[in-house]
């Protein structure tokens, strides 16, 4: 199986689905001739000339409400927003009308279309080429959202994407696009979407995260293994919307403790949601306050100060020692 | 060029394109221009540099091969006329004033930038220059420039507003909302499409229907004219016939500047879509610095002693604005919750 990263993961995943269904259709700024502002789509073109690789002008909102058209007639449309902070003017497309359709037209229309867009921070850009809008998107009935944290993740997780009948918002983390290295077999099999995903078994701490930040948890947990003999439990929470909520309410069962690490900012980010299942469902065996360590309320900053913005290994590190000395 | 001719032009579907020779530029307003346009360029291809380095982080789209737009329209200004642009501004910042250092320690993030370092190469503002941003999203600020003409008509001022946006985002649909509202209310603002070819790695004609971005408000009745976005005499001609247009109160104009980036669409495009020859051919042919030169040299209105004395002097301001944003203080801590609320 080759070593791929995470970008290249996603090519694959693209190739596969596009040689598997004639209905799935790519379309984005600069997908085409050029392969995508990351390459995500290089070579596509190529295979399958305009009809299939469609470089769209530059239209945020009239492009996804196109994809939604083309979606409505059977296809299945994937659609690269090429940041996220891009895919806000698209945004009345996809709440109005994407999310929509199902239950406006009783399942006679359906939406199987797929918004890929890179996100989050840790690249040195500016505000909208860095931000994590997810929880924005996963308040939105009638969504899913999907966000991979390796590139093997992020094959399986786009196929299922892809062959989902519904609208999804598949968030890429930039920072792993060329960092991450997974060996990837091209087997074409998804990864059921909806579930959360257990990457280190533990007893005394439950760490949840998704995307980018999954990397930093798994180097925390190490680290507190090593240096402090604190077993944590880390689960890639992978598909933010429909949440699994019972791997991770099972976990703080057994655990006592938690502890949700994201870079969006703290308030109404996706921790509280999850922070507010467990409260609800597994108060009785929470043994210390549940934990959040997040980006900042405030916006993303340009290089200099990111550092102090993103939740590094040290901060989550810390938050769990809180939680454990806590009695 | 008549303006009220090409009203009905516009409103036929056809834009008339300059062809006749544009009126000479005096000696002083060559040598101006020269020397702004030299600014712009030294500073982006040190900024290309920095950036090179790594000390400019993320995203940087330079202007090089477009000076003379934003040169020569600036030429045809007055104080409290407005300007906004988007992401590749960095030209329009020097042209109306800005302070290189500021400019570029903005670049590499530092406290002595324009946004104390938190904003960034696409997100700076000078209120005392009338400069109104820098921003990152792709036709966003069309509808900014428009409401800044609002302020004017409604404050009964004469100024202008200069909204500047890319062959791009001339398919962005804010842009046919901003054309409808701007007529619609016959407000001061004249609207300069910098047609470079390529919305990012994308030709014009792969992503517009008509390519003849001077006929966009054919549909909301504002008249446009196509103009050589590489020859400044030709921008200054044509500016300064639109912002007359605008402040005797005939509302809305569209500018569109045929012109072309050097550079790729950013500094992380290795611009693959397009032959080095056409590159070539542009630098070579068209340069708009070096036919400021040409003339100056064919006049005798200048020398190359002088003209290399003007690049000297360039070349100090812009290394001298490389030491102070490589150097400057980055910014404080706390300076990540500053100016989000009042």
């Amino acid at each position: 199986m080759p070593d791929l990263n995470l970008v290249q993961a996603i090519n694959l995943a693209l190739r596969r689905a596009m040689a598997d269904d004639p209905t799935v259709l790519v379309l984005g700024e600069d997908v085409g001739i050029n392969g995508g502002v990351f390459r995500a789509t290089d070579g596509l073109w190529k295979l399958y000339g305009d009809s299939r690789v469609l470089d769209t002008p530059l239209a945020e909102a009239g492009i996804t409400g196109v994809s939604i058209g083309l979606a409505a007639q059977g296809f299945r449309p994937v659609l690269e927003i090429q940041f996220s902070g891009f895919a806000y003017a698209c945004i009345d497309q996809i709440l109005n009308h994407a999310s929509r359709l199902r239950k406006r037209t009783m399942g006679r229309l359906t939406c199987p279309m797929v918004l890929r867009s890179p996100t989050g921070g840790g690249i040195h850009a500016i505000e909208h080429h860095s931000e994590s809008p997810e929880a924005m998107f996963a308040h939105i009935p009638g969504l899913k959202v999907v966000i991979p944290s390796s590139p093997q993740g992020a094959y399986g997780l786009l196929l299922a994407a892809i062959r989902d009948p519904d609208p999804i918002i598949f968030l890429e983390p930039t920072r792993l696009y060329r960092s991450a290295k997974d060996e990837v077999a091209d087997d074409g099999a998804s990864i059921p979407l909806g579930r959360c995903i257990v990457l280190r078994t533990g007893r005394d701490v439950t760490l949840v995260s998704w995307g980018g930040m999954v990397k930093d948890t798994l180097e925390a947990a190490n680290r507190l293994a090593t240096d402090h003999r604190i077993d944590a439990e880390v689960i890639d929470v992978a598909t933010l919307k429909p949440l699994d909520s019972a791997t991770v309410i099972d976990s703080v069962k057994r655990t006592g403790r938690l502890v949700v690490v994201h870079e969006a900012p703290l308030t109404c980010g996706f921790g509280a949601e999850i922070a507010a299942r467990v409260a609800h469902q597994a108060l009785t065996s929470l043994l210390a306050p549940i934990e959040r360590v997040t980006g900042c309320d405030t916006m993303m900053p340009y290089p200099r100060l990111e550092h102090l913005y993103m939740p590094q290994a040290e901060r989550i590190a810390e938050a769990v020692r809180r939680t454990v000395a806590y009695s | 060029m008549a303006i009220a001719s090409n009203k009905a032009a516009a409103q036929s579907g056809s834009a008339r394109r300059e062809t006749e020779v544009p009126p000479d530029l005096t000696k002083d307003q060559e040598i101006a221009a020269f020397r702004d346009m030299l600014l712009i360029r030294r500073f982006e291809e040190k900024a290309g540099q920095l950036y090179g380095m790594g000390l400019i982080g993320g995203f940087c789209h330079l202007y090089i091969g477009q000076e003379a737009v934003v040169v020569g329209m600036q030429m045809s200004l007055k104080a409290g006329d407005q300007v906004i642009t988007g992401y590749r501004d960095h030209g329009h910042m020097l042209a109306c004033g800005m302070e290189s250092r500021g400019v570029m320690a903005e670049l590499t993030g530092r406290r002595g930038g324009y946004s104390k370092g938190k904003g960034g190469s696409m997100h700076m503002f000078s209120v005392e220059k009338s400069f109104y941003g820098g921003h990152g999203i792709v036709g966003a600020q069309v509808p900014l420039g428009t409401g800044l003409a609002f302020a004017n008509k409604y404050r009964g001022n004469d100024n202008v507003s200069l909204t500047y946006f890319g062959d791009g985002a001339a398919n962005q649909g804010q842009v046919y909302e901003s054309f409808n509202m701007a007529k619609l209310w016959n407000l001061p603002v004249i609207y300069i499409i910098e047609n470079n070819q390529y919305g990012m790695g994308t030709a014009v004609a792969r992503a517009s229907a008509t390519t003849t971005l001077a006929t966009r408000g054919s549909a909301h009745g504002i008249p446009g004219e196509s103009v050589d976005g590489m020859d400044v005499r030709a921008v200054k001609a044509v500016g300064e016939k639109a912002v007359k247009w605008c402040r005797d109160g005939n509302g809305p104009i569209i500018l569109e500047m045929m012109t072309y980036r050097y550079r790729g669409h950013s500094m992380s495009d290795p611009a693959k879509y397009r032959t080095k020859e056409e590159v070539d051919k542009y630098r070579t042919e068209r340069d708009p610095i070096e036919q400021v030169r040409a003339r100056l040299l064919a006049k005798k209105l200048s020398s190359d002693e002088a003209l290399k004395k003007i690049d000297t002097e360039v070349r100090a301001i812009v290394n001298d604005a490389a030491e102070f944003a490589t150097n400057d203080a980055e910014p404080d801590a706390s300076e990540l919750y500053t100016d989000v609320y009042a």
